[in-house]
This record gives structure tokens, C-alpha cells and sequence, in this order.
């Protein structure tokens, strides 16, 4: 099992969410919006100049920016 | 129809979820779609009601209250801290809910239920709207709404309120709950906080008795909030403004005697909540596995957000809407044209010449009927707008444009405030809302009213056909006239680029923003929530010219006529009208009376105050190559930009010779004449108008909306100064560049 951030998941890849990083709104924010420990993540797509990441999180469409994306930590499923 | 009294207003129900869920169309099915739309005081939040009709002989009343989309209660932001407010009947003018109506997407249900778990926790009856529901097969999922009711513990109602399905069962459901509020409410124990640590319940017991002895009353739920977003204590109006530093230090010791128990806040609470709702959709909800690459909305979204193909759609399709507005409103706008001259004529047949004639045929026909003909586009592009919104594809085009939007200091979620100020800065505005990031949402407030707003279309389109030549190239698929509106629509655009860029850099500096968006599955645009959102738009511009534009018409008729005594021309009108109606008319005698009006109308209109106006402003205009009428119309324009149109209609009118005043206002322009006989109107001179128009700030409506939306003086009059500047500018410097031609 390695341990490494959201952003580095590729298309079609799956991760576990490990720990969101920090305790200010921007994780407080990730979190309502299902990120929490346990859910596992789907890597959909990227915008075309590369950034924002489409992913695939409790059932539904989620768009983040890579430095955003760097603050969940996973496992790779 | 006898106006109802207050007293039979029954009740207030609140409704709310979270964005993209089909709240709006849910709102105007329930109320038939007659709301009332303000702010609350103090904040800049949106407070929407309507009244409706309910019961078998629907004696009672309700009142409706549509509540900001949000993703939670949270404290972070206004649109957040003013629904709990309205939730737990602190806000002023709002009585407390007797229930609340909270719309879940049926197709993403999980997340949705985040929301629902706070909302529950304020303990007011409760009905859940399952919305979507007839989208759910599509997406290979199986709810038993029967079984979810019983599990959560409050009634649920499958509803699809883009189509209206479901609506009558949500209004008999809403009168049952009105009826036994206990239905819908949790005990303390079977509540999503009722699985928050011991310690966590301790301190907020101690804030609350804190609280107490300080004199300042706050529900268990604010409390809860404050201690767990760390909002510096300034969300809720009941606390004291002065009070505020002190209660966050109280609050920071609370949190701090939290952490070094072990208590992660806040992600305590959030994992708290998921686990409720796991238990909640356990056995009730059932997601058959799918092969996501397989379903429509996938096929689709992968070429649209493709590298090439997802950006290459994007530019073609904006391209294309533009183009179309101009080509398809073509021939409704003929029709405007013609009926407004054919009114003008009307009154002048009806009317002996003199004040009331003029005031009528020239001012107000003229002026309304000029700005009216613009009414079609207007329409063409919020149609367009309403399908990209409601088909899903307008979320894509912020994650397409976010990288290129960060670039210049704005988020993607700027993008859509932005496209919606082509048609108006108003909503535009109002949507940066949305945008929880201030440094974000100032920069793209700010830069809004430089896009190519729907009342410069009105300046361009006639500057345009006017002056610029009507050639095709492509084999006639690309316009001149076409590409020159395409180039003024990406002007503004392409200003703001550096206006943005300024101002994050030397008026908003610090920290970075995010882009945490959700990105709603496709489906085929509603035609009802479509119309429904081009018929509010065009009321609202026909309340627009109905008002302002009508009352500048008026104004600036009234300084185009006097002082100066008509009844000479007045004469002359009548006899030249009595010798054109003969059967016979004397050629020559009709020119020489036709000639006697001309200079009596052109000394009369240099004698009224518009006249000397225009004599006092044109040493400021002549460096961009305009004369004192068109400086007259663009200064008579600062309140309401489109009222140009009808100003230019209405001097023209006046002054234009017999024949040309039944010509349209293009033809006027065309041979309007420095007092030396040069045309005042070139090429260079309508590009000069045309950009000080892309880059002014003239609309009072925008300036009032700033000045709502930021709380304060300041902005309006820093967006006035620096657009208006700008504007002088860039005509002064496309006056020059094209008149070394």
C-alpha cells in the first residue's frame, strides 16, 4: 500500500482517502464536500490546459485544483 | 379580486439545498412562480418569497422562502450563517419557519444528506423533497423512498420539478406536516450529533452558559458552529460588532482545550455526519455497477473537457451565439423598427403640431421605440445562457477556463459571473456570490461591468450598420459587420485582462484562491425553466425601458425643446401639412415650406439647453472626434448606457429635415454634418464611440449593485473613476490610430 496525495492519481485510477491535510476552512470545505477518511476516489479527467482534476467522490462530479487535490492524502486502491 | 389580509397567512416554510439540485424550478413550481426578490438587511445575501395558495379550497396561505443554495450550515459564509439565521427565526422581518423543505438530488444522494444532517439538528418540522426522481434510472440507481422515510425519520416526497411531477403530493405532504409538526422532527438521539465526542458536548455546554453571562442568547447550533469553523465570531447579527474579538479569544481557548483532548475539529464533525448518512442509505439505495465510459454523460463530458476538441467546441460555440443574435434577431427587430415609426406617424396625423405632438411622436416613441428594438437579441442571448446553465455545460466551461482564469488572478468559478455580465453586469454581479474566495469575488465584481453588457449592444448595432460596410467573406459566412461586433464583445473581455491583473497585484493582495466545484451530470435543458428565466429577463428590461429609459426620453426631450418659442414652426408644420394634403400640392411651395422648417427646428434646438450643453462639452469630446450632439447623448447616456439610442433618436428627430425624420436613425447619422459640411460621422468617430462605450461605466443600476454587494461606497466609485478613465483614453487613442488612415 503506498501513501501519496490525490493529485498524483491518473485517469481511470482509484484511490482511498487517507487524511486531509490541515484544519482551516479549505479542508473543512473538502471534507463536506466527501472527502473524508475511508471514501474511495476516482481520477475522471483533467481540464485541457491540465488543472482542475475531475474526480469521481461519493457518487458524484468533483473539480479540484491540483494544490488542492495535494492536501488529501491516499492510498492507492 | 379582494386583497388578502395578513392575518391569513398560515404559515412560513423555508426551502432549501444544495446547488444544482432544481431548487429554483422546485421554488416557482410550488408558487406558481410570483416572487418577490430583496436583500436581507446588513448583508448581501438574497431573500426570495413567495406567497402561495394552498388547502382543498385554498383558503390558507403560505409563505415561501427560498433559502441561498449551500453545501452546509456553516458559519464560514454569509449565504450559510444567514440561513440558519432565517432558520432559527432571528431574522429581522422573517418569521421562524413553521417547517422546512429540504430538496436532496436523488442521483447524488450521499452528499446531498450532509446538509439535511444539520438542518435536522435545528428542529424545525421537517419534509424532504427527493428531487430529480426521474433521472435516477438513467443513472442505475435504486432508492425505496418509503424505506428512506422511515429510516431518516421525517416524510419523503419523490418529486421532479423540472417537469412538475411530484408537486401535488409535496403540497399535500407540507399540510400534513402543518398539520402534526411532529412528524418531522428527530429526537436529540438519533440525530448525526448525537455521535459527536462527549468532550465536544461538554464544551459547548460551558460556551452556552459563557454566553449566558455575557448577555448575548445564542442558539445550541450557532454555538456548535462557532466553536467548530473558527468564523472569528462575526457571522451572526445577534452578536455584538464590538463584542466580536473578544468571543472568537473565548472560542480559540475552547477549540484549543478540544485538540489537546484529541478532538479533530473540524474533522470530527464531517466524519460524524458521513457516518449518519451511511446508516441512513443502508438497504435503502442500491447503485448498480456500471461502466462509467459507457453513459451518455461521460461520452459527452470526455470531449467536452477534452485538450482540443473541449476548447475548440467552446470558442465555436460562443462564435456561434454571437452570430446568431444578430442574424436571428434581424427580422423581429424590422419589425420593432417599423412599428414604432408607424406609431410616430400616428400621433403626428392625430396631433396639430406643438409640445404634445412633439413630446409624444419625438420623445417618447422615438426613444422607447429605439431602445425596444433591441428587446429581440436580449432575448436570443439569455435563451442561450438559460440552455448552457441549465444542460450543465456552463460548470465545464469554468473547469476548462479555470487554469486561464487563475492565470489572471480570478477562479473558474469567476467564468460564469463573467459570461453572465455579456448580458448583464447586474446578475453578474450578483452571482460572484458564489465565489467564496473575497479576493476572487472583489476582482471579478470589479471587472464585470467592463464585459460587453447587453445594453451596449443597442451603441454597437447601430454604430455598426451604420458605418461599417456590409461584406461577407467565406462564401458569405463570415459578416464584416458580424466580426467588428464579435471584436467590440471580446474588447471589454480582453481590457479586463490587465485591470484584473492590477488589482490582484496592488489592490487585493493575499491568499491564493481554491476551486472546489461541483460538476453536475448533463441532461437535456427544461423548456419551462428556460422560458421562465428569458421571460424574467426580458420583463425585467421592458421594466428597464419602461422607467428610466422612458423618464430620460422625456428629460432629454424636454432640454432638446425649450426654451425657444415654436409656434412659428408650429405654423409652418400646419401649413406645410394642409399643402401636402391637397389634392394638388404646389411643388415649389411645399419645398420652400420645407426649407423654412429645417432652419427654424435647427435654430431652435441650438437655442435650448441641450443645444448649449452641447456648446460647453464639445471642447472635452473634440479630441475623440465626436461634436456637441454626440456629447450630449453619451453624457445624457451615464445613467442607463442604451439611453443613447434613444437620445440620438430623439435629437435627430428634432432637428433632422422633413424628409429624414421618416427615414430610420442610421440614415440620419449617415448625413449628419459639421457646420462646414464634413460628415460628423466617420469610421474612426463610430470606433471612438464604440469603444468609450465597451470601457464606461455608465449604468446607475451596476453602480447601485457594487455598492449593495461590497457594502460600501468605496467600490462604485472606484469602478466609476477607473472605467470612465479608461474609456476617455482608449476612444482618444482609436480615434487617433484610425484617423492617420
Amino acid at each position: 500500500m503506498v501513501t501519496t496525495t490525490l493529485d498524483d492519481l491518473r485517469e481511470g485510477q482509484r484511490g482511498r482517502v487517507v487524511e486531509i491535510q490541515g484544519s482551516d476552512s479549505l479542508s473543512a470545505r473538502l471534507m463536506e464536500m466527501g472527502l473524508i477518511p475511508g471514501e474511495v476516489v476516482e481520477m475522471l479527467g483533467q481540464a485541457p490546459m491540465g488543472d482542475p482534476v475531475e474526480y469521481l467522490v461519493v457518487g458524484y462530479r468533483l473539480s479540484l485544483r491540483r494544490a488542492e487535490a495535494r492536501r488529501v492524502w491516499i492510498e492507492r486502491a | 379580486m379582494a386583497t388578502r389580509s395578513k392575518s391569513e397567512l398560515s404559515a412560513t416554510v423555508a426551502l432549501i439545498g444544495n446547488p444544482n439540485t432544481g431548487k429554483s424550478s422546485l421554488f416557482n413550481a410550488l408558487s406558481g412562480g410570483q416572487a418577490r426578490v430583496g436583500n436581507y438587511p446588513g448583508v448581501t445575501v438574497e431573500h426570495k418569497t413567495a406567497r402561495m395558495q394552498f388547502g382543498r379550497d385554498k383558503q390558507r396561505i403560505i409563505e415561501l422562502v427560498d433559502l441561498p443554495g449551500t453545501y452546509s450550515l456553516s458559519a464560514r459564509s454569509a449565504d450559510e450563517a444567514v440561513s440558519v439565521e432565517v432558520l432559527s427565526g432571528e431574522m429581522p422581518g422573517v418569521s421562524r419557519p413553521d417547517a422546512v423543505i429540504v430538496i436532496l438530488d436523488a442521483t447524488n444522494i450521499e452528499r446531498n444528506l450532509y446538509l439535511l444532517s444539520q438542518v435536522l439538528e435545528l428542529k424545525i418540522p421537517t419534509l424532504v423533497a427527493l428531487n430529480m426522481w426521474d433521472r435516477i434510472e438513467a443513472e442505475g440507481i435504486s432508492i425505496d423512498p418509503n424505506a428512506l422515510s422511515k429510516s431518516l425519520g421525517v416524510p419523503v416526497v419523490c418529486t421532479s420539478a423540472s417537469n412538475r411531477q411530484g408537486i401535488p403530493e409535496l403540497h399535500l405532504a407540507l399540510e400534513s406536516l402543518l398539520e402534526s409538526p411532529t412528524l418531522g422532527i428527530l429526537a436529540s438521539e438519533k440525530l448525526a450529533s448525537a455521535s459527536f465526542p462527549e468532550a465536544f458536548h461538554r464544551s459547548v455546554d460551558e460556551l452556552s452558559q459563557w454566553f449566558e453571562t455575557q448577555g448575548v442568547s445564542l442558539p445550541r447550533f450557532q454555538i456548535e458552529r462557532l466553536l467548530i469553523d473558527d468564523a472569528q465570531g462575526h457571522s451572526y447579527r445577534v452578536i455584538p460588532k464590538g463584542r466580536a474579538h473578544e468571543i472568537a479569544e473565548r472560542i480559540l481557548e475552547s477549540r484549543k482545550s478540544l485538540g489537546a483532548q484529541g478532538i479533530a475539529i473540524p474533522l470530527f464533525e464531517t466524519r460524524a455526519r458521513y457516518g449518519w448518512i451511511k446508516q441512513q442509505v443502508a438497504g435503502v439505495i442500491e447503485r448498480k455497477p456500471r461502466d462509467r465510459k459507457n453513459t451518455a454523460s461521460d461520452w459527452i463530458d470526455r470531449w467536452l473537457t477534452h485538450r482540443w476538441v473541449g476548447l475548440l467546441f467552446f470558442f465555436l460555440l460562443m462564435f456561434f451565439i454571437f452570430q446568431s443574435i444578430t442574424r436571428i434577431a434581424d427580422w423581429p427587430m424590422q419589425g420593432i423598427e417599423f412599428a414604432s415609426g408607424w406609431l410616430g406617424d400616428l400621433v403626428k396625423g392625430m396631433l396639430p403640431p406643438g409640445p404634445l405632438e412633439s413630446l409624444l411622436s419625438d420623445g417618447i416613441v422615438a426613444g422607447v421605440g429605439s431602445v425596444l428594438v433591441f428587446l429581440p437579441q436580449i432575448a436570443i442571448l439569455f435563451f442561450f445562457i438559460a440552455i448552457l446553465e441549465d444542460c450543465g455545460y456552463m460548470s465545464r466551461a469554468a473547469f476548462m477556463m479555470d487554469k486561464f482564469m487563475s492565470a489572471i488572478g480570478m477562479s473558474g468559478k469567476s467564468f460564469l459571473p463573467l459570461m453572465s455580465s455579456f448580458a448583464c453586469a447586474i446578475p453578474g454581479i450578483m452571482a460572484t456570490r458564489t465565489i467564496e474566495n473575497r479576493r476572487d469575488r472583489m476582482v471579478t465584481l470589479l471587472i464585470a461591468p467592463l464585459m460587453s453588457c447587453s445594453a451596449r449592444w443597442p451603441v454597437y448595432v447601430l454604430m455598426v450598420s451604420a458605418f461599417v460596410p456590409n461584406r461577407t467573406y467565406l462564401g458569405g459566412w463570415v459578416g464584416l459587420q458580424g466580426a467588428v461586433l464579435f471584436g467590440m464583445m471580446c474588447l471589454g473581455a480582453l481590457v479586463a485582462i490587465p485591470v484584473a491583473w492590477l488589482l490582484k497585484r496592488f489592490v487585493f493582495p493575499g491568499e491564493p484562491s481554491t476551486f472546489i466545484m461541483e460538476l453536475s451530470s448533463y441532461k437535456w435543458p427544461s423548456l419551462r425553466v428556460v422560458a421562465m428565466r428569458v421571460w424574467e429577463r426580458i420583463l425585467a428590461f421592458l421594466a428597464r425601458a419602461g422607467s428610466l429609459i422612458f423618464l430620460t426620453s422625456v428629460l432629454i426631450w424636454a432640454a432638446a425643446y425649450f426654451p425657444g418659442d415654436h409656434s412659428q414652426l408650429d405654423r409652418t408644420v400646419a401649413q406645410l401639412r394642409a399643402e401636402a394634403s391637397q389634392p394638388s400640392p404646389d411643388e415649389s411651395k411645399l419645398e420652400s415650406l420645407e426649407t423654412q422648417v429645417n432652419q427654424q427646428r435647427s435654430e431652435l434646438i441650438s437655442q435650448s439647453y441641450l443645444g448649449k450643453a452641447g456648446h460647453w462639452i464639445e471642447p472635452v469630446v473634440r479630441p475623440l472626434g465626436w461634436d456637441g450632439k454626440i456629447g450630449i447623448a453619451v453624457l445624457a447616456s451615464f445613467p442607463a448606457r442604451e439611453v443613447i439610442v434613444a437620445t440620438l433618436g430623439t435629437i435627430y428627430s428634432l432637428g433632422a429635415d422633413q424628409d429624414e425624420s421618416s427615414q430610420g436613425l442610421v440614415q440620419q447619422l449617415r448625413s449628419a454634418t459639421w457646420p462646414d459640411g464634413r460628415a460628423v460621422y466617420s469610421l474612426a468617430t463610430a470606433c471612438s464611440i464604440m469603444v468609450f462605450f465597451a470601457l464606461c461605466a455608465q449604468c446607475v443600476s451596476t453602480l447601485v449593485t457594487i455598492r449593495r454587494e461590497t457594502n460600501s461606497w468605496r467600490w462604485p466609485i472606484f469602478s466609476f473613476v477607473y472605467m470612465t478613465s479608461l474609456a476617455y483614453i482608449g476612444a482618444w487613442i482609436v480615434y487617433n490610430i484610425m484617423s492617420m488612415w
